[in-house]
């Protein structure tokens, strides 16, 4: 066959779309209009004290 | 948060309703699951080890419970695995991953019952196992020995989990989620594709399947299963533990949110495709195993990306390593994993594993992850979990902690330092010829030299158990002292982060 596409085609072409995808992804992950938005994410884990404190408060009128 | 003592004021007077209410109409977290699947964890651990100490004992003393088939080192050994990875790494992981998944989207865990019906569904899956491996019914797949009944189970609770906690995330009360659940929730859409997949037996009896696949493609799709277990179980989901935990103990956010993102992409798609190394020089096609390998090598970057981005969150506070435990213990485990995953790939390459491949080097690859990096980092998680679960910030006694990470730590030295020996004094006997083509030594050569490593092993297992120990001690005292009187004493602003 010398016309149309074979299976090492597509298997070239899988390799250079996840390349692209991978560039796109440290792209996007290090632009500077995202900063704000992660540094929101990074500090989630400190954001909900007072939740927790009312888990144990809660518990402990109800034990 | 400025408000909070005044409330608290009229609480204790029991008298305004308006802050009853608003308490009421508070969020509060699913405590009960968590608590739960942190304390059967401990168990599970003791447990798991202590047979694996008794198997290392049968291979340093091989006429140890001579002649009582259950108690075979062939039957014991699927127990030990199935044992440690999913009793008590898969409980930690239950309990770690519905703590986080509440405290970084602000919203109780969703589905009601369901949470719970896990916790019976995964630790009647455990006590089968227990059951059955040493009866010798298995179905003789490596890390998934549990025949067709305990696996349908097991698709059914993992289910569950997938409705529990994705339903969480879906009712998240805050924008963003956290690069923890990520990762949790990698690792539960994986596995459960991983299990069905690999599960797929055609059933003769209630105790016996056969496997769907056949020949060379029943061992594909094996090793694809278990280097994602790997991956996926032992990796992806403690590295979710890592990016809560590390950052709450060391009151500090993640070293770079953005080295998350890239390191969990990059993470995820490369695993996927390292199983066929597993097989080398075997009948799978020789293409598949020199993927397998090519995508092992590429996994050091993620790898090292996350181990990095880990460490380096203590950056400007190295001096709370001196102090504190529990950050030892994190931190430590985060060294393990660097080295194992630098070692991993370097096996990987068909050269080296064709001197390292069935010797005792693998095991100590192994424990190097099992020990150093999974269970030093569920340790590190549930010494900082548990005082917190029962209202408190510390456990019983720091002291015993800190003993725990040096006794644990040193057993996992001696046990992976005697390993490697051991594993390539095998690989170079094994290969060893004489100029006439004849092999220099016999086996039995080959298992007199080990000896030696046995027992250093057997003692290094017996150290990190006797850690254990000491970890379910502490918890008990923990936990039955109860939540201190006054509970302001006891969850101090300051340290509750």
């Amino acid at each position: 066959m010398v016309t149309g596409m074979d299976i090492n085609d597509i298997r070239a072409w899988q390799t250079t779309l996840l390349l692209i995808a991978f560039i796109g992804i440290v792209i996007w992950a290090f632009s500077k209009r995202r900063k704000k938005s992660f540094d929101e994410a990074a500090n989630l884990p400190f954001a909900d004290e007072e939740q927790h404190r009312a888990t144990i408060e809660k518990e402990d009128q109800q034990p | 948060m400025p408000n909070r003592p005044v409330r608290r004021v009229a609480l204790h007077g029991r008298s305004n309703f308006f802050w009853e209410t608003q308490l009421e109409r508070q969020t509060t977290y699913d405590y009960k699951v968590v608590r739960q699947f942190a304390i059967i964890t401990v168990f599970w651990g003791i447990a798991g080890m202590l047979v694996g100490v008794i198997i290392a004992a049968q291979l340093a003393f091989p006429t140890l419970f001579e002649g009582i088939p259950w108690l075979s080192y062939g039957r014991l050994r699927p127990l030990h695995t199935n044992a440690v990875i999913f009793a008590f790494g898969g409980s930690a992981l239950f309990a770690t991953s519905y703590y986080v998944v509440q405290r970084t989207t602000q919203a109780r865990l969703f589905g009601g019952p369901l949470a719970a019906f896990t916790f019976w569904g995964w630790t009647l899956a455990m006590l089968l196992a227990a059951i059955t491996l040493p009866h010798g019914i298995t179905s003789g797949k490596e890390y998934a020995e549990l025949e067709w009944p305990i696996d349908l189970l097991i698709a059914a609770v993992w289910v569950a989990y997938a409705i529990v906690f994705f339903g969480t995330i879906a009712k998240r009360r805050v924008k963003h989620i956290y690069v923890a659940n990520w990762f949790f929730g990698a690792f539960i859409l994986t596995v459960a594709v991983l299990h069905i997949v690999n599960s797929a037996f055609v059933p003769v009896s209630l105790t016996k399947g056969y496997s769907f696949y056949p020949g060379a493609i029943d061992a594909m799709v094996q090793w694809w299963y278990g280097h994602n277990a790997v991956g996926f179980f032992l990796t992806t989901a403690f590295l979710g533990m890592m990016y809560y935990f590390v950052p709450k103990q060391a009151e500090r956010p993640i070293y770079s949110y953005r080295l998350s993102i890239v390191h969990f992409w990059a993470l995820i798609s490369t695993y996927m495709w390292a199983g066929p190394h597993h097989l080398h020089y075997t009948a799978l096609p020789d293409w598949a195993q020199s993927v397998g390998m090519i995508f092992s090598l590429i996994l050091l970057a993620p790898s090292w990306g996350g181990m990095i981005n880990g460490i380096m969150t203590l950056s400007g506070a190295w001096h709370k390593l001196r102090t504190d435990p529990v950050l030892k213990f994190l931190i430590v485990s985060l060294s393990f994993y660097g080295m194992s995953t630098f070692e991993g790939p370097m096996m990987s390459i068909k050269t080296v594993n064709a001197l390292s491949h069935y010797t005792d080097w693998t095991i100590g690859h192994v424990h190097s992850g099992a020990l150093g990096w999974v269970a030093m980092i569920s340790i590190g998680s549930l010494y900082y979990l548990i005082p917190r679960l029962f209202g408190k910030v510390h456990m019983h006694s720091m002291k015993l902690v800190e003993l725990h990470f040096w006794i644990a730590t040193l057993g996992v030295v001696l046990y992976i330092a005697a390993m490697w020996v051991a594993g390539v004094t095998q690989g170079l006997m094994w290969r060893a010829v004489n100029a006439d083509g004849t092999l220099t030594y016999s086996f039995i050569e080959s298992v007199e030299s080990t000896y030696p490593f046995y027992y250093v092993r057997l003692l290094g297992g017996a150290m990190f158990l006797a850690g254990m120990l000491l970890m379910a001690y502490n918890t008990w005292r923990t936990v039955a002292e109860g939540r201190s009187a006054d509970a302001d004493d006891a969850i101090p602003a300051s340290a509750t982060r």
